[in-house]
Parts: structure tokens; C-alpha cells; sequence
């Protein structure tokens, strides 16, 4: 099963924890897995089209990657916030 | 003891004091991100902040107790077959029947909750009025910002969009109309002002005791309605510019509005570096400028569309409005004196009476 890894705020909304296995064939199902985990994720990385948010980043393995892409069992997926500057 | 709630570019600020002076923060949440909008339904008690992460979206938060933790809404967001996703909620306002409160948002769209706001369904007639008739964003994008209520019949509800007009509805939502009689789209060419439909309204208030009559801030004028928004007379004359955002009313007056006006389009700065309120008590005939006790030299402020509230009515009408300078500004006595209630606080979005 895929392991998702998490840092706040999404960390704190997924009961504080930092790692989670959720199954899916692709980010969107892991994302939609994640959010019926647990509920106050939902809305958070994926907008109302089911689409990664502009300002979200996943990773799969390293690489950064849209909600089609296709996820083993083995993988491991981050899910963080943009790194952005202004105030 | 007065609650003002401050929106701001750096969360919600509480505010708490006997009166103009004295104010003190009670609380501030969701730090990190900026608060559109919030407010208090007085049926239930319940507080709403609009708050929206420059990472994680927009969503609705409701609590009994602002000084507490609060809670996620299910919605409002688009169905998935919509093709949108939500950018901001602009607005949330309580509606007549029980339980039932409405959100507008950006793109323009209503939302309704008949559970006292814990969840939100989309108007779809609405909808499809914005697909139909293709409608056009304002600077601030494509905004619905105002709801208008009609005290005591929960069919019926005016709606202000930016920049596609009024929208009418007696059927609680089911069919809506347009009302544009007489706005004059100056930031069009003139061949267009009869038929365009880019119409942008900054604001919009009902007045209570004649549900009839309804005021308008447009884009470079003001505006009045006596017959439920079908056709609206321009009452301008007497401002310092017909350009601005903010405005609210004194549901004890019918006659009455308040404006805060901004020099123009081009510089949406208090005219001539000076802080005043304007108010009409005889539906727009004329303006009185309200500013003892604000800055009257150098102050070239910007206030934003939700950033004037009010409580009470008639001479004890409680004025409060925020600048994005950070400044939140107040009278208790419906404009005559103003006090800065909190200098420093983070730019102000929004501005309303718990």
C-alpha cells in the first residue's frame, strides 16, 4: 500500500500523523482516500474539478507529479505546500 | 459589550469594548491566512469566517464560540461536473426562513444552507444564468457580493454581482431576473451601455423598512431603487466621486445610506488624503460628510468592499469600518464622532458587528 507523507497544516487535520498508507491507482484516489481518512483534509490538495491545487505540490518517488499519475504499492507520495515568496 | 470582527489579510482578528474606545483583541485566528469575511447569524449564534489559504483553497469555518476552535462547512463547493472550482466566498448573509443562510462567492454563484450553515448546496438556475449569459469579471474577479434578504418573505432575495448586474428571484431561487433600468456602464463604450450585461455592482443594501427600496454602490456611481432593483435612479450628486466599495444602511431609516467614497477608478484612495463617511437621510438627495474624530490631512486609505459594518440604529447606529492600512475606525453615535479603534492590526478585508 502506498505510504503518503504529510507536514502541516495537512499533518495536523490527518490526526497529527506524519506518515499514512492509503490505497489508489492514482494520486487523485490516494488524495480521495486520504480525505475520507480523514475528512478535515478535504478540499485541501485537490480543488473542486479534482484537480492537485496550483499552489500544492505532490511528489511520487521524488518526482513531482498531477493528479493523473499512477501510483504502485510500493511508492512513496509527498504532498506539501509551495515554496512561494511576497508576505 | 461590542464584538467587531475583523477580517484581515493575516486571519480574524476579535475585537471586544464597551464602546468607540477601549477595544481590545479577544482573539485572532487563522493566522497564515486571509480572512474574507465573517460574521454572526443573531438567530443562532453561530460565527462564519470566510478564510482562504494562498495554498490550500478557500473554505467556509463556523463556531459557537469564536474564542475557540472552529469548524470545517461541507461546502460551498462546485459539483465536480461544474468544471470550476471555488476561488472565495465573499459573503455569507442569514436568510428569513429557519435554518437557511446563503453564501456568494467567486466565480459568481450562490450557495444555500438550510442547516444553519454546516452544509451548502449550489443554486443551479443561477448557474446557468452565468453559463448562459457568459458573464464578465470585475478586477476583483467574478464576484457575487451581496444578498439582500426581504424581511419577512423568504421567497424573495435580491443579489449583487460584479460585474453582471442584479438578479432578482420571488421564488426562493427556483427563477431569478435581471434589474438594470437606468445603470449607466460608464466604463464601457457608450454604443454598449443599453445592451451589455457587464454590469459592475460594488455593493448592495435593502432597506428594511421599505424592502422595496434598495441602494447601490456601482462602478462610479451610486444608485437608488424603489421598486425591488427593476430600475434605479443615480444619486451620486453631492460626493466627493461616485467611485467606492463600502456601504451599508440604518435599518431604522428607509432614506438612509452610508458610502465611503474613493477618489476614482484610477486612485482607490480617500479623496484629497481625507477620511470620511458619507451619509444620506433623505434617499440620496444629499450627502453629509461624517468624518470628526477621522484623519483629515495625508490619509490616503483604501477601504474595502466588506470593510464597513454597523449595529443599533437610528441616532445610536454603530458605524465600524477597517483600512488596508490596518486601522479600524468606529462611531457609536451613526457618524456624528469617530474613534480609531485599533491602529495596527493587518490589512483589513472585512468589518462586522457580532
Amino acid at each position: 500500500m502506498p505510504v503518503v507523507m504529510l507536514r502541516a497544516p495537512l499533518k495536523d487535520l490527518a490526526g497529527g500523523n506524519r506518515e499514512v498508507k492509503l490505497d489508489g491507482a492514482d494520486v487523485r484516489a490516494v488524495v480521495r482516500a486520504l480525505e475520507a481518512e480523514y475528512p478535515k483534509t478535504a478540499g485541501w490538495v485537490l480543488d473542486d474539478r479534482g484537480r492537485v491545487r496550483q499552489h500544492v505540490n505532490v511528489f511520487l518517488n521524488g518526482e513531482r507529479v498531477r493528479e493523473d499519475a499512477a501510483v504502485g504499492a510500493d511508492d512513496t507520495l509527498h504532498i506539501l505546500a509551495s515554496i512561494t515568496g511576497g508576505s | 459589550m461590542r464584538e467587531l470582527l475583523v477580517g484581515s489579510k493575516k486571519g480574524l482578528f476579535v475585537l471586544r469594548g464597551e464602546g468607540p474606545d477601549g477595544f481590545d483583541v479577544a482573539a485572532r485566528a487563522f493566522e497564515g491566512s486571509v480572512v474574507e469575511f465573517a460574521t454572526r447569524d443573531p438567530r443562532s449564534g453561530r460565527y462564519f469566517a470566510s478564510v482562504t489559504s494562498g495554498f490550500f483553497g478557500p473554505r467556509l469555518m463556523w463556531t459557537d464560540d469564536p474564542t475557540g476552535d472552529w469548524e470545517t462547512a461541507k461546502g460551498p463547493a462546485f459539483p465536480e461536473g461544474a468544471d470550476t472550482t471555488l476561488d472565495r466566498i465573499w459573503v455569507v448573509t442569514p436568510g428569513e426562513a429557519d435554518g437557511v443562510l446563503y453564501a456568494g462567492v467567486a466565480p459568481a454563484a450562490l450557495f444555500v444552507s438550510t442547516d444553519a450553515g454546516e452544509s451548502w448546496s449550489l443554486n443551479e438556475a443561477l448557474w446557468q444564468h452565468r453559463i448562459d449569459g457568459d458573464w464578465q469579471p470585475g478586477f476583483g474577479g467574478l464576484a457575487l457580493h451581496s444578498i439582500c434578504p426581504w424581511p419577512g418573505d423568504p421567497d424573495k432575495l435580491a443579489i449583487g454581482v460584479s460585474a453582471a448586474g442584479v438578479w432578482i428571484t420571488e421564488d426562493r431561487g427556483a427563477t431569478w431576473r435581471t434589474g438594470y433600468t437606468g445603470l449607466v456602464p460608464r466604463y464601457m463604450p457608450e454604443e454598449s451601455w443599453e445592451d451589455t450585461n457587464v454590469l459592475c455592482v460594488h455593493n448592495m443594501h435593502r432597506a428594511p423598512l421599505a424592502p422595496e427600496r434598495l441602494f447601490m454602490q456601482f462602478h462610479g456611481s451610486v444608485y437608488r431603487s424603489d421598486d425591488t432593483g427593476s430600475t434605479w435612479n443615480d444619486i451620486a450628486a453631492g460626493l466627493p466621486s461616485g467611485f467606492g466599495f463600502p456601504m451599508t444602511i440604518d435599518p431604522a431609516d428607509p432614506d438612509s445610506a452610508f458610502v465611503i467614497p474613493l477618489a476614482s477608478d484610477g486612485d482607490r484612495v480617500t479623496p484629497d488624503g481625507r477620511v470620511r463617511v458619507y451619509g444620506t437621510r433623505d434617499a440620496g438627495a444629499s450627502w453629509t460628510p461624517l468624518g470628526d474624530g477621522l484623519p483629515a490631512h495625508d490619509a490616503w486609505l483604501t477601504v474595502l468592499r466588506q470593510a464597513l459594518g454597523r449595529d443599533g440604529e437610528g441616532e445610536d447606529l454603530g458605524l465600524w469600518f477597517g483600512a488596508t492600512s490596518g486601522e479600524v475606525f468606529g462611531s457609536a453615535d451613526a457618524g456624528q464622532t469617530w474613534r480609531t479603534v485599533a491602529p495596527r492590526l493587518a490589512p483589513v478585508t472585512s468589518v462586522r458587528v457580532a
